[in-house]
């Protein structure tokens, strides 16, 4: 393994650049594994600020620009951090037609939450996703790893408060 | 374990046919597909097996966690058999009393069967449910029904026998005239002939070719190929196989949505297995033929279901799609011949080998043959997947399968086809399901996804939904449609916030067609497509929206007043009660008042009103 000094990010740790150096290592030689470094070292830190970006270039041998371009490409990847919860609003046709729009609208509302924003005391990610398959229990809201069901308005609060 | 032979296929069969042909077995088949899951089916299965445990039944009965059963709303579900009786939205509170009553005493638990909509009338057997009963499962016949971790059951279910056949005793070229003669065509959406596609990727000069799989299902409101892939994931991995063979290739990837977690794990168990079975690596069945399949995991970006994206994403770059040709079966991945089919269209190719190309055309009309899966969602009683013959008519799929319309509401269109299709109105429900027949009416067959909408949907509403989702998925690459959606966005947000002009619906129109005519790709190309069917057949919506400055279906916030008529006002209250901001006061027997000043415009008294009396 080539060492490789690490930048100064005060949201990463010297244990979370070791596993980054693993996961970069692993993948060098196999082509066109940038996504697949980037999705494993964002599930590490939990998203991708820039200086992580640089070092995955020269870990990769290739260009910050290449690299950046596909973080920005790719709605998967986010460049600010994210709240200890991430709520995601399916918004795909079928939970379009059941409401989602006014469930959305309710938790930006009550938690003063924009599309793609964090609350300030980084409880709480809203994103907005495309549809998860789970039509069947439109409208659809998946908190982490959760799927709830069916979740019309006034059901949010119930909901959220589980998540502390 | 050594390489797998014929003779070791009909042995497992053998010994593992009594399990899944289970009319005549005791098995509970409890669903584990993602829609089961999130509405609790795994805590219901560690319980069942408890109370059969606790009960002394555990040699007697087999629990079996299944892919996804198609009844997705219904969940989580439970199918007891010998007779397959099926039991819907089984908690844990049920378990008990089935067991007790149905397991030991044989008694059926009346109020956890289905309840026809339409009837009202308990139905316990599955496959006398309306839902289940007019579907023609191929490419489904094994959900619900096998362990999706269990490559035994699979090929009890006759499994790669179909991949021992091509292998072992097909020259490619006959493999690709029995899919030409199935007259199976791509299920992704475009539905390009699949064999023709076959035959020029194994005409294409060159010793390394590539097959894969397009498991990107982005079509919002489609989920067959997630259910596929959690259901039977080994029928898509023959179906690699035998494209494989079809074509010469070695390697083969899968490009599975990142946000399908289920079936990528399932997918990857299987790929274990095969491998382990010698199904899957060198010299398949003794064979000489090599091949293997690697998962390669989507990153979120829609248009890398086009098939040059969904190579460039797979090369580790930004998923933008190039012009053709050179075509992908010439020039594909890292610039060699490779063929992309859907997880559908493989998924029924070990059938078509097995069971000739004939067989497989029996069915279908004259430009579309076989069966096609839909998933039926929205405003529907029914909600899930539905496979069913081509040629069947949607008024079939959305009310005998489906059940119709929920309430009292009436039908006011169905949306085929995904961001690409389009909005069919009740005029056009006896159109067959067929690829030509959809089109003239002004959709496209998609990927399969039907939402059917109810008379509380606006449809200018509807566009705007789908021109936001293409306009932000647009890759950016080529001007008309990275531009061009952007500007029929904000002709419709106008129309939706009440600042139409009568001279917009010239312009919608005009701007759709040059991006229909001058955009780089399919998702372009398709773009205008929802917007063109809905002014088609809801201009009067439109013109309500621009002259009248009325949202009919009293769904676009900025038309609404937010006021309350009190001559329909029953004053119930239950605006007041419901309203999140505290701005609606009520008194008994004098009708709500709502504070503008209070009101955030949430709808959400709009949805609690019976009486329609929010205007």
């Amino acid at each position: 393994m080539v060492s490789v000094l690490h930048p100064q990010h005060p949201d990463i740790t010297n244990d979370m650049w070791n596993e980054i150096d693993e996961v970069i290592d692993g993948r060098r030689s196999q082509p066109g594994s940038v996504i697949a470094v980037l999705r494993e070292c964002q599930a590490i830190v939990g998203y991708l600020p820039v200086e992580l970006i640089d070092h995955i270039a020269t870990g990769l041998n290739l260009s910050k620009s290449r690299v950046f371009g596909v973080v920005s490409f790719y709605s998967l990847f986010s460049l600010k951090p994210k709240g200890r919860h991430t709520v995601k609003c399916c918004i795909g046709t079928a939970c379009y037609v059941k409401g989602i729009k006014e469930t959305l609208s309710r938790i930006q509302n009550e938690y003063k939450l924009e599309e793609g924003g964090t609350t300030e005391d980084r409880r709480f990610s809203l994103m907005s996703v495309r549809c998860l398959g789970a039509c069947g229990l439109a409208p659809v809201m998946v908190i982490d790893d959760d799927v709830h069901g069916d979740v019309k308005p006034d059901k949010v609060d119930a909901i959220l408060e589980q998540y502390a | 374990m050594a390489k797998t032979t014929l003779e070791d296929l009909k042995r497992i069969k053998e010994n593992t046919s009594a399990r899944v042909e289970s009319k005549n077995a005791k098995s509970l088949l409890i669903c584990g597909g993602t829609g089961c899951h999130a509405t609790g089916s795994i805590p219901v299965k560690e319980m069942l097996i408890e109370e059969i445990a606790n009960r002394g039944l555990n040699d007697q009965y087999n629990i079996i966690e299944t892919g996804c059963n198609g009844f997705c709303a219904m969940g989580p579900i439970l199918v007891v058999h010998p007779d397959g009786v099926f039991y819907e939205k089984v908690s844990k509170k049920n378990i008990e009393e089935i067991v007790e009553k149905h397991l030991v005493n044989g008694e059926i638990v009346e109020k956890c069967l289905y309840k026809d909509p339409v009837s009202k009338k308990r139905i316990p057997l599955q496959d006398d449910i309306p839902f289940f009963a007019h579907q023609m499962p191929r490419v489904l016949r094994n959900k619900g029904l096998i362990n999706p971790e269990s490559i035994d059951e699979y090929i009890a279910r006759d499994g790669y026998q179909g991949a021992h056949k091509a292998l072992t005793g097909m020259p490619p070229e006959e493999i690709i005239e029995q899919v030409k003669i199935s007259g199976m065509r791509g299920r992704g959406g475009a539905g390009f002939p699949t064999g023709v596609k076959w035959d020029f990727a194994g005409k294409s000069e060159g010793s390394v070719k590539y097959v894969l799989c397009n498991a990107d299902e982005g079509d919002p409101g489609a989920f067959m190929d997630r259910s596929i892939l959690e259901a039977d994931p080994h029928a898509v991995i023959e179906g690699m196989i035998i494209a494989a063979k079809a074509i010469n290739a070695s390697q083969g990837y899968i490009y599975a949505r990142t946000e399908y977690p289920l079936a990528i794990r399932r997918l990857q168990t299987a790929i274990d297995h095969a491998r382990e079975y010698g199904l899957l690596g060198d010299d398949i069945f003794g064979s000489g033929f090599s091949f293997d399949i690697d998962i390669y995991q989507g990153a979120g970006a829609f248009v890398c279901g086009e098939e040059t994206a969904l190579m460039r994403s797979i090369e580790g770059k930004r998923g933008m799609p190039r012009p053709r040709p050179p075509f992908p079966a010439q020039k594909g991945l890292w610039e060699k011949p490779t063929i992309l089919n859907n997880v559908e269209t493989l998924a029924n190719i070990p059938q078509i080998i097995l069971n000739g190309g004939e067989w497989y055309a029996a069915v279908g009309t004259e430009t579309s043959k076989g069966t096609k899966v839909f998933a039926v969602s929205g405003d529907v009683n029914n909600i899930g997947l539905v496979e069913v013959p081509m040629g069947t008519s949607l008024r079939t799929i959305i009310f005998d399968i489906g059940g119709g319309i929920p309430g009292k509401r009436k039908f006011k269109a169905v949306q085929l086809g995904g961001p690409s299709g389009g909005c069919i109105p009740e005029q056009h429900l006896d159109t067959p399901v067929d690829y030509e027949e959809i089109a003239k009416v002004g959709a496209i067959m998609g990927s399969g996804g039907v939402i059917v909408m109810d008379e509380d949907t606006c449809m200018v509403d509807m566009a705007r939904f789908f021109m936001d989702f293409i306009q932000e998925e647009s890759c950016g690459k080529c001007t008309p449609c990275r531009e061009g959606t952007r500007r029929l966005l904000q002709i419709l947000d106008k129309i939706c916030d009440g600042r139409g002009k009568p001279e917009d619906l010239d312009a919608l129109e005009e701007l759709s067609a040059v991006i229909k005519d001058a955009a780089l790709c399919g998702l372009g190309q398709t773009a205008p497509n929802p917007v063109l069917s809905t002014i088609r057949y809801f201009k009067d919506e439109y013109l309500a929206h621009i002259n009248e400055k009325r949202c009919p279906a009293k769904r676009c916030v900025a038309l609404l007043k937010f006021e309350i008529d009190p001559e329909l006002c029953q004053q119930c209250g239950l605006c007041s009660k419901r309203c999140p901001a505290g701005a609606i006061s009520w008194e008994k027997k004098k009708p709500a008042v709502i504070d503008k000043e209070k009101c955030t415009k949430c709808m959400t008294c709009f949805s609690v009103c019976r009486y329609d009396a929010i205007f």
